[in-house]
């Protein structure tokens, strides 16, 4: 098929993300101005291309013009963590084929010593061939070529699709798994063939082997997937290359995303990242600490100039690790669906559990009995009934007030509403709590942060959790409910690279590291070169990993170039470290671990100004206003005024209490804040004093 | 003062708890030795000014240090006040380190500093952590055959390593004359410092906020709140006496086996132990000081109950007869080096074996229990210089109500990770020959306990002595209610080929080794859950598919024959085996 090359500015350009619950589109006609048009519909899980095309569908908007299709999708993400995955069979180093069912002795929780694991690939598919590489590269025991032919053998007999090669110290020396590969590609018609080196080429060999066995076990199922909506799209008049979310936040074509398919199993969450970073940057906000709260979970990370931070070390769920470069996004077990409940020692508790979508709160009628956060912002006011979009049977607030007196109130002397306000109170302030953890208690002044809120029930909570983490101001999109897919029309194309070093830093030859970060320059750009859509520029950023000797946990410093001399490394790092921990100690020697290369293939900037359509703005903040209506903050009934978000004529300025209405999310301002909404329609909130 | 609303002592709950997970944080990211920074072998708290009683502990700490930060924090209060130990002032930190003095082994190292509010110390901060190296007899402290406590190390009383904010490098230089590998331990001292500092910042936040008052009423009244939850949680066990025993190989000198003699009373809503018939002292280092004592006990508890916050008040119905005359309550100068990481699990399994009588569907089968501290120490003749390796491993858990014993899991007292081989073959000179999950280890039950791991360590050059500190060499993990126990743990060690067995099986010190020499481990596997004869067929058919368990032991464990080409479970056979076994 001849790829035709999409156009740049000035075409058609649709993002597409699926979650859990919906799949958003969001699509931008460059071709009439920037108009925009965007839909919501329901995620069909068993073939998500369905979905897709409703979304596509529902726009209107004929898809045979569109120019350039992203997609990110949670195809992998479901995989693997319903294990629906392709048989997948692994060939391994004798004596270590139980090292992805070993894991590194740990359990789920400190307490309890109960749990349950069930390893990628079963043990019954796991064959071991003599070879042996040492740590220093050395080959003890040479390959067993016919060990491989017989492992290969056994396991296509057994019906695998994919194979996973995973030998000791091939990151040292890949030669034993590369001639394994080799014979296997023999009799493996389909090239589902991944060595355990190629993906993560570090010590650890837990880590590798199940990075590579999440890789081979979800290439079928990626690969499927992309065929399905492939051929759904030319169905449709759209004949042309379509783009993927990777988990770096970087774009990738789909004619290459199954290669590196476990890149994809934290796609989602990095979109939602990558657009904060985009409209922030546009609105004058380089850091940010993102929040994206959702039914079960609410998925944090933070965003320092401009640049959402990275980390190699992933775990997506318990025991399974995905070692390779991704948005450092981390999931806080807090969500609308959090069941607060009073506990045996009369105090009030909010979550772990959660309704999660099924049942759900109360107020989704779909049979939910617990009170949860989202009964909580119903109860107060700041939830109007007819904006919740999830629900099956409506159901009375008065029921839903009266189940907060009942299972909460009763126990601790409160009304409905106190209880409600409760549980409100302490589920900000635990979900504070666990985004101080993983951003500002990490050695940021939370003053130099602004707060992004997005998802469905972001911006409900957003005012009050910055004012609890002391950030002065938070950031509300215009189009809170379709970030995600915000964040694949605005993505660059991206790839990164990590080498590990590893030496003290008064040992490390100045020309050895700027030879490296050259070479993945270089690297990086080749691969940016194949794509099919052309980037505007090329941008690179290099940084390094480094600690105090004799230390295991690792700082990452940002470098100025690839030229750096040791005692600007020393220097960078030094700084860094007391940042984080006011801690100097010029007794130890600083050791540089990994040298890290991101080349990103900058795309021509997306004008966000008409997010919100400027046409129905409306000439006064008082034609914006839909009615006044008695919400809870702190104790007091406030009447406040409820906007509709789409109508605030630009520039405007609204005074807390008050709440702000549009299709798919609430923004509540509490007494004291400040909003004013910009340009691009997002609303800065200044918490103010109080 | 107005009685505290149920609003305001839920968040200044949540805020205390707040306060020290961030302690947590800070000391592991910031610390130096692995133990800490890895391992997570560290905990931080939040102590009474009266009488040093836990008011809030860290969630991520290393469960063994529940409890016993309380009891060295309350000596530091006692010593002052009758002037053994200097006064405090604002800014100071005290170090500790005596195991007698409310401790575990001389490698964990406490500091506490009396947080100051209006002139008067309004409570105390302190945190553990175990240090790499403590000197003594041998690096890292755990010596399998010392029979005194100054062979393990370097013990201080509480003296005052801060004095207003500084270091004081006298005492400071005292203590890197004494300890291996000196030159990182700045690291970890400050890193510790740092935690300490950043709880005091939150609290002080905490109190602005709330007032001083309040969190002094919410704290007695979220230490009352926590006694009546595990009261609640006892109040659910019939009343009557539960008996177990547990058994520790033995003390590293004399090869005879300790026993752990445990009843546990439950009367109302308390639970009363008693060790008493315990064995005495012993001569090598596996006494438990009583502080340990006394942790493992929570610790279990809250392994069975963990939704009770960690505070004084949830361990006030859990009353502990000291049991003196036994090598649960160890005095100057008996060695102890192995208390915190054998002796503290196997108190914690004669918990689990008592309580699960009473309570079957919360507690689970017998743990392997043992931190399987193997220890390499030697010159490496290429690199030319002398290291020490340790190998810590898991073992399977117990089968419970629900569910068959996970693989490998940490030890019941840790929340470490075990170091990776690639690593490990990196930094020493050796050689894995297998790294693998231990078939058959699972000791069989309705739901079969968790698998061992077996591995294999080849010395490639040069000399070293290979040292090992384990447990459950002679008797494996309990089995329950009808369950068989988990497989022993074995050490073989081959020198020139020919294999050796440590006399006390699990433990012994200074083997030498040559080039080609050979250690061979197999960790204990989990007791089962219930009588092996009810455990589904087909579950017994997966099990053999995977290749844990051979068809024999299919059979002579479980009852369940499968067929020849190993496909199905042949149901005839089955049934007639199952019934001529009952």
């Amino acid at each position: 098929m001849q790829e035709k090359v999409p156009a740049q500015s000035g075409g058609v350009i649709a993002g597409i993300d699926v979650g859990g619950t919906f799949t958003d589109l969001l699509l931008i006609d460059g071709n009439s101005g920037g108009k925009v048009h965007i839909a919501k519909t329901p995620t069909t899980n068993n073939n998500q291309a369905f979905g897709v095309v409703a979304a596509l569908g529902a726009t209107g908007f004929p898809v045979r013009d569109v120019d350039l299709i992203v997609h990110g999708t949670t195809t992998t993400t479901n995989a693997v963590l319903e294990r629906r995955l392709a048989r997948t069979g692994m060939i391994t180093t004798l004596g270590f084929r139980d090292i992805i069912e070993l894991g590194r002795r740990t359990r789920p929780q400190p307490y309890g010593m109960t749990g349950t694991f069930t390893p990628v690939v079963p043990r019954n598919l796991r064959l071991e061939v003599d070879e042996r590489v040492e740590a220093t590269g050395a080959v003890r025991v040479p390959l067993n070529e016919d060990d491989v032919r017989r492992a290969v053998a056994a396991l296509l007999a057994a019906g695998c699709e994919s194979l996973v090669i995973h030998f000791l110290h091939a990151y040292a020396n890949p030669a034993h798994e590369l001639r394994a590969a080799e014979i296997a590609a023999e009799s493996w018609q389909n090239g589902y063939v991944t060595t355990g080196h190629s993906l993560l080429s570090e010590a650890r060999e837990f880590e590798r082997g199940v990075t590579a066995a999440v890789n081979a076990s979800v290439q079928p199922i990626l690969e499927r997937y992309v065929g399905k909506l492939r051929s759904e799209l030319a169905a449709q008049g759209y004949d042309r290359d379509f783009l993927m979310m990777n988990g770096n936040g970087g774009m990738i074509s789909a004619r290459f995303v199954t290669r590196e398919a476990a890149k994809t199993v934290m796609s989602g969450p990095a979109s939602g990242v990558i657009a904060a970073a985009y409209t922030g940057k546009r609105a004058g906000y380089g850091n940010l600490v993102t929040y994206d709260m959702g039914g079960t979970s609410t998925d944090v990370a933070l965003i320092r100039n401009a640049e959402p931070a990275v980390s190699n070390e992933t775990e997506i769920e318990y025991a399974m690790p995905i070692h390779v470069p991704m948005v450092a996004v981390h999931t806080v077990g807090a969500g609308g669906g959090s069941i607060a409940r009073v506990d045996a020692a009369g105090l009030i508790q909010v979550g772990p559990e959660s309704a999660g979508a099924n049942p759900g709160p109360i107020c989704y009628g779909r049979g939910g009995t617990e009170p949860t956060l989202t009964d909580a912002n119903l109860v107060l006011g700041r939830l109007a009934p007819q904006k919740l979009l999830a629900v099956d049977h409506p159901v009375p607030v008065e029921a839903v007030r009266q189940i907060f007196a009942e299972k909460i109130g009763r126990a601790c002397g409160l009304d409905a509403v106190e209880a409600a306000g409760a549980v409100l109170r302490l589920g900000n302030l635990k979900m504070a709590g666990a985004i101080r953890m993983v951003s500002v208690s990490r050695g940021h002044d939370p003053r130099d942060f602004a707060l992004f809120a997005f998802g469905g029930a972001g911006p409900l909570h957003a005012a009050a959790l910055a004012r609890e983490l002391g950030l002065p101001k938070v950031l509300v999109p215009a189009r809170p409910g379709i970030t995600n897919a915000l964040g694949c029309v605005v993505a660059d194309l991206r790839h990164d690279f990590v080498n590990t070093v590893n030496q003290p830093v008064s040992l490390v030859d100045e020309a050895l590291i700027r030879q490296i970060l050259e070479r993945r320059c270089e690297e990086g750009a080749r691969m940016i070169a194949k794509e099919a859509i052309r980037p505007q520029s090329l941008r690179v950023a290099h940084s390094a990993d480094m600690q105090f000797v004799g230390q295991t946990h690792i700082i990452n410093v940002p470098l100025p170039s690839a030229s750096v001399s040791r005692a600007t490394l020393q220097q960078l790092f030094e700084k860094a470290y007391f940042a984080r921990f006011k801690v100097e100690l010029p007794e130890i020697r600083a050791n540089l671990v990994n040298l890290n290369t991101s080349v990103t293939g900058v795309r021509p900037d997306i004008d966000l100004s008409r997010l919100i359509d400027p046409a129905a703005r409306a000439d006064s903040l008082d034609d914006a206003r839909l009615e006044t209506r008695p919400v809870w903050f702190d104790g007091v009934w406030h009447d406040a005024p409820v906007y509709a978000r789409e109508k605030l004529p630009l520039g405007a300025t609204v005074e807390g209490p008050a709440v702000l209405e549009q299709m798919d999310a609430t923004t509540v301002l509490e007494p004291g804040n400040i909003a004013r909404s910009d340009a691009d329609g997002n609303l800065v909130i200044d918490i103010g004093g109080g | 003062m107005a009685k505290l609303d149920a609003i305001t002592l839920s968040v200044i709950q949540a805020a205390l708890q707040q306060t020290c997970d961030e302690m947590d944080l800070t000391f592991s990211r910031a610390a130096f030795s692995p133990v800490i920074a890895e391992a997570n072998d560290r905990s931080d708290g939040i102590y009474s000014a009266l009488d040093g009683s836990l008011i809030a502990q860290g969630s991520q700490g290393l469960p063994v240090f529940v409890g016993v930060m309380q009891y060295s924090t309350r000596t530091v209060i006692e010593m002052i006040a009758d002037g053994r130990c200097l006064p405090p002032a604002p800014g100071d930190i005290y170090i500790v380190n005596d195991p007698y003095l409310g401790g575990t082994h001389l490698m964990d190292v406490r500091f506490a500093m009396p947080v100051y509010r209006g002139g008067s110390i309004f409570c105390w901060l302190s945190n553990t952590g175990h240090w790499p190296d403590i000197g003594g007899a041998v690096p890292g402290g755990f010596s399998a055959s010392a029979t005194a406590v100054e062979q393990e190390g370097l013990r201080l009383p509480p003296v005052k390593l801060f004095k207003k904010g500084k270091l004081d490098p006298e005492i400071y230089a005292i203590i890197c004359s004494n300890i291996r590998v000196a030159d990182q331990r700045i690291g970890d001292i400050k890193a510790q410092a740092a935690a300490l500092m950043v709880g005091q910042d939150r609290l002080f936040e905490i109190l602005d906020r709330y007032g001083d008052e309040t969190v002094v009423e919410a704290i007695a009244e979220l230490r009352a709140r926590a006694a009546a939850q595990m009261r609640a949680n006892i109040g659910t066990i019939a009343d009557g006496t539960y008996r177990s025993q547990a058994f520790v190989d033995s003390d590293g000198v004399v090869d005879e086996p300790l026993t752990i003699a445990l009843a546990v009373e439950k009367q109302g809503d308390t639970l009363t132990f008693d060790f008493m018939g315990s064995s005495k002292p012993c001569a090598g280092p596996m006494n438990s000081v009583l502080a340990t004592t006394l942790s493992s006990v929570y610790l279990a508890m809250r392994h069975i109950f963990p939704d009770v916050p960690i505070s004084a008040g949830a361990f006030e119905p859990l009353i502990v007869k000291r049991p003196e005359g036994t090598f649960l309550d160890a005095k100057y100068p008996r060695p102890v080096s192995g208390c915190a990481a054998e002796v503290s699990q196997r108190i914690a399994e004669a918990v689990f074996a008592a309580m699960v009588q009473a309570l079957p569907d919360k507690v689970t089968a017998a743990p392997a229990g043992s931190s399987g501290n193997f220890a390499l120490g030697g010159n490496d003749p290429v690199r030319g210089r002398d290291y020490v390796m340790y190998q810590i491993s898991g073992g399977g858990y117990g089968g419970n109500t629900g569910h068959d014993g996970l693989t490998n899991g940490c030890s019941t007292i840790g929340i470490s990770k075990s170091p990776p081989v690639e690593i490990m073959e990196q930094a020493f000179p050796v050689l894995y020959r297998h790294y693998a999950l231990r078939e058959g280890s699972g000791g069989a039950g309705k739901q079969r306990g968790g698998f061992g791991l077996a591995y294999e360590v080849e010395l490639l050059r040069g000399q070293a002595r290979a040292s090992f500190v384990m447990d459950h060499g002679r008797v494996g993990p309990q089995g329950v209610l009808g369950g068989s126990d988990g497989a022993v743990n074995t050490v073989t060690v081959f020198k020139g080929g020919q294999p050796h067995v440590p006399p006390h099986l699990s433990k012994e010190q200074d083997i030498p080794l040559k080039a080609g020499d050979r250690v061979r481990v197999g960790t204990p596997g989990g007791g089962g859950y219930g009588d092996p004869l009810l455990r589904a067929p087909q579950a017994v058919l997966n099990d053999v598919a995977l290749g844990y368990y051979t068809k024999k032991e299919a059979a002579e464990k479980f009852g369940v024959a499968i067929s020849n080409d190993g496909t199905a479970v042949d149901d005839k056979a089955t049934a007639k085996f199952r019934q001529v076994a009952h």
